[in-house]
């Protein structure tokens, strides 16, 4: 039967080709459209973790309060074996150790004495070692404007902003004047081998990155880090899930009794405007996907519809020769669900297609958005689609049952058909 | 009558206690505190939130202008100099082997960590020459008498604009101060401990800074090891060269 009503379809052209192309186009539009907004919030989220939060974060209870003073001397401490325990109890995500701390940074002239010297916002972050994703997350092969990557761990990053406007050239030494973990005055040697520009608004303007084992030699921090962060080994967030794993950690590891207990913090945690940020893009991805996904099903229902309609004729005179309703009914709806599944998996091989190049490739906001970041988030320039594990079945609800569904209701026709009536209709 | 009344109102004019006028106490205080020259070994004692730790040192001052200190240990410390010369002061840290001039809000920041900023390290002027005192009550402290001195600024730019000192009657040391903002905000408090006589005038082996801007701080203890007074320095010992040897 099914090979039958096949061959029919591939003959009859115009039974075919105009609904399975609509379904084709309609679903790699649901599909894309899905992945790009759920892309582009996670670019958005992305960002703020990479830089600010992670996408879980542990810090000490008593960091967490004063956070906004860069206190290192409530850092964590024996942060090797934290991390252990986390890859062991949380093996979904990866996890990191950051040290953040403020300063100046002085660049000395060739007798030695201050050339130039200007505040720096500087970040230890695990770039050395083989098995971290920090390079790649942070994407610094490709946001190197001049220079080389670390190689040792006295070697730093600038941000090319700061690089101007300290007139940094790659290869000289830049001394950071700061304070260590006990809070002692410290002075410590770099050199600067390459720049950076992250494309990320204002974020990077103060910035320099360093090896988190220069960082401690720096801050007198061994085995110690302000923040551990932790990310998705896909690095897409799922609030839900981090709420989730926040909380049961917290109520294993954090003690409320202990200042120097860690406590974790999800994304949405780290600032008020994250938090809500994070509710709004939840809401606003569900209403949006409803009322796309609405409007969708409505087009390829009304176009099930006007198929049986359309084939009133062809309809009487199989009626007519004898077939059953039944069997018509039957075989019109066979005929919805193979258009549709041909449709829904055209346009979800092409959604998908479209959605993974621009997952890739990105979309550049740049112009945009250099206004938009703020201290507690941080834009993203490029903008990238995302191809998550629903979007290989959501195509089948506008593709196939909303097809199917126009024209089951369009086939209900056929029963109010009466014998009689059809031969007049024929000789007409 | 005539005459107790206008005793009364002449004594707090001039802002005199029993026979003796505020400006003698500051003068007399100033008196005990700086000396033409000093060499001076101390410990400081900064008491963290997590642990203390204690850092050596010793100083060589002429006169409130010029100051070499030397950090002895922690090893980390060690070898860190620094110089001040009139309202300049520098830094040479061994690690670094640069020398490294601290200006503007850096000598706000923490000496060694500890509740003593390097605005602190900077002033030794007089108080005679900066503040304007007057002598606002008396208060027995540990059973000893004392003069509460209110002090404002003369001078634009000084870290503490106004102060509140307890001077010890018999002794003429601050034993106990309040440093504040121009706004009346409470910036650091101060005590002195275990005086005793040093060539001829009372000076406090023990001091107590406490940073009332830190909210867990726990102060930080200076304590003076061995002192000597007008001891002869010679001139090379201040020289930014000197920071390197």
């Amino acid at each position: 039967m099914i090979h039958f009503l096949t061959k029919g379809l591939l003959r009859d052209r115009s039974r075919s080709l105009f609904p399975v192309i609509i379904i084709t186009i309609t679903v790699t539009i649901v599909i894309f459209a899905i992945g790009f907004m759920k892309g582009s919030m996670n670019s958005v989220f992305l960002n703020t973790a990479v830089i600010i939060s992670g996408h879980e974060k542990v810090v000490t209870r008593a960091y967490k309060k004063e956070s906004q003073m860069l206190p290192n001397d409530l850092a964590l401490l024996d942060v090797n074996q934290i991390i252990i325990n986390l890859n062991k109890e949380y093996p979904d995500h990866f996890w990191s150790p950051r040290i953040t701390f403020g300063g100046l940074l002085d660049i000395p002239d060739k007798n030695g004495e201050t050339k130039d010297q200007g505040p720096v916002f500087a970040l230890g972050i695990d770039l050395l070692n083989s098995n971290s994703r920090m390079s790649e997350i942070w994407e610094l092969d490709k946001n190197l404007v001049n220079g080389r990557l670390p190689k040792t761990y006295d070697e730093i990053l600038i941000g090319q902003k700061l690089a101007n406007k300290l007139n940094i050239t790659i290869g000289d030494t830049a001394t950071y004047i700061g304070t260590t973990m006990h809070n002692a005055f410290t002075t410590y040697n770099f050199i600067v081998v390459g720049t950076f520009d992250l494309q990320k608004g204002q974020a990077d303007s103060q910035m320099m990155l360093v090896d988190i084992s220069g960082a401690r030699k720096a801050l007198d921090m061994e085995n110690a880090a302000s923040e551990i962060f932790g990310f998705t080994h896909s690095l897409f967030y799922n609030d839900d899930k981090a709420v989730d794993l926040r909380s049961s950690y917290n109520e294993i590891y954090s003690d409320t009794s202990d200042i120097f207990s860690p406590i974790m913090m999800a994304l949405r945690d780290s600032s008020n405007q994250m938090g809500s940020m994070v509710d709004f893009v939840d809401a606003f991805l569900t209403i949006i996907g409803a009322i796309f996904l609405i409007i969708v099903m409505v087009v390829l229902w009304n176009m099930g519809l006007m198929n049986g309609l359309k084939r009133y004729g062809e309809i009487g005179l199989r009626l007519a020769m004898g077939e059953s309703k039944g069997d018509v009914y039957r075989s019109m709806i066979l005929e919805a669900i193979i258009i549709g599944l041909t449709g829904t998996m055209i346009g979800t091989a092409l959604g998908l297609s479209l959605t993974y190049y621009v997952q890739e490739n990105g979309i550049d906001y740049s112009e945009v958005v250099s206004t938009m970041s703020t201290t507690s988030m941080v834009m993203p320039n490029m903008f990238y689609a995302h191809v998550t594990p629903d979007l290989y079945y959501i195509g089948f609800i506008p593709g196939v049952i909303a097809t199917v569904l126009g024209t089951m209701l369009a086939g209900l026709a056929i029963y109010k058909r009466e014998m009689s009536q059809l031969f007049k209709e024929l000789e007409a | 009558m005539k005459k107790l009344v206008y005793i009364i109102l002449l004594s707090l004019m001039t802002g005199q206690d029993g026979d003796i006028t505020v400006d003698s106490i500051i003068k007399k205080t100033d008196q005990n505190l700086n000396a033409k020259s000093r060499i001076l070994t101390s410990k400081m004692v900064v008491k963290g939130r997590r642990s203390s730790r204690t850092i050596e040192s010793k100083h060589w001052v002429i006169g409130t202008d010029k100051a070499f200190t030397e950090y002895l240990s922690p090893a980390r410390e060690a070898g860190t100099k620094m110089l001040k010369i009139g309202d300049k002061l520098w830094t040479y840290s061994p690690q670094t082997d640069r020398v490294i001039q601290l200006s503007g809000h850096m000598l706000r920041q923490s000496v060694m960590g500890s509740d003593m900023s390097y605005n602190d390290m900077m002033e030794d002027r007089p108080l005679e020459e900066i503040y304007k005192a007057s002598i606002s009550g008396s208060e027995k402290i540990n059973n000893r008498d004392h003069w509460i001195i209110e002090m404002e600024a003369k001078t634009k730019g000084l870290p503490y604009p106004k102060r509140r000192a307890w001077v010890d009657k018999e002794y003429f040391l601050p034993v106990k101060e309040q440093l504040y903002a121009k706004s009346g905000k409470l910036l650091k408090t101060s005590t002195m401990s275990d005086i005793r006589k040093v060539q001829g005038r009372w000076f406090p082996s023990k001091f107590k800074f406490k940073d009332e801007l830190k909210k867990n701080s726990k102060g930080t203890e200076w304590i003076i090891e061995k002192i000597e007074f007008d001891a002869d320095i010679k001139e090379s010992r201040f020289s930014k060269a000197l920071l390197r040897k």
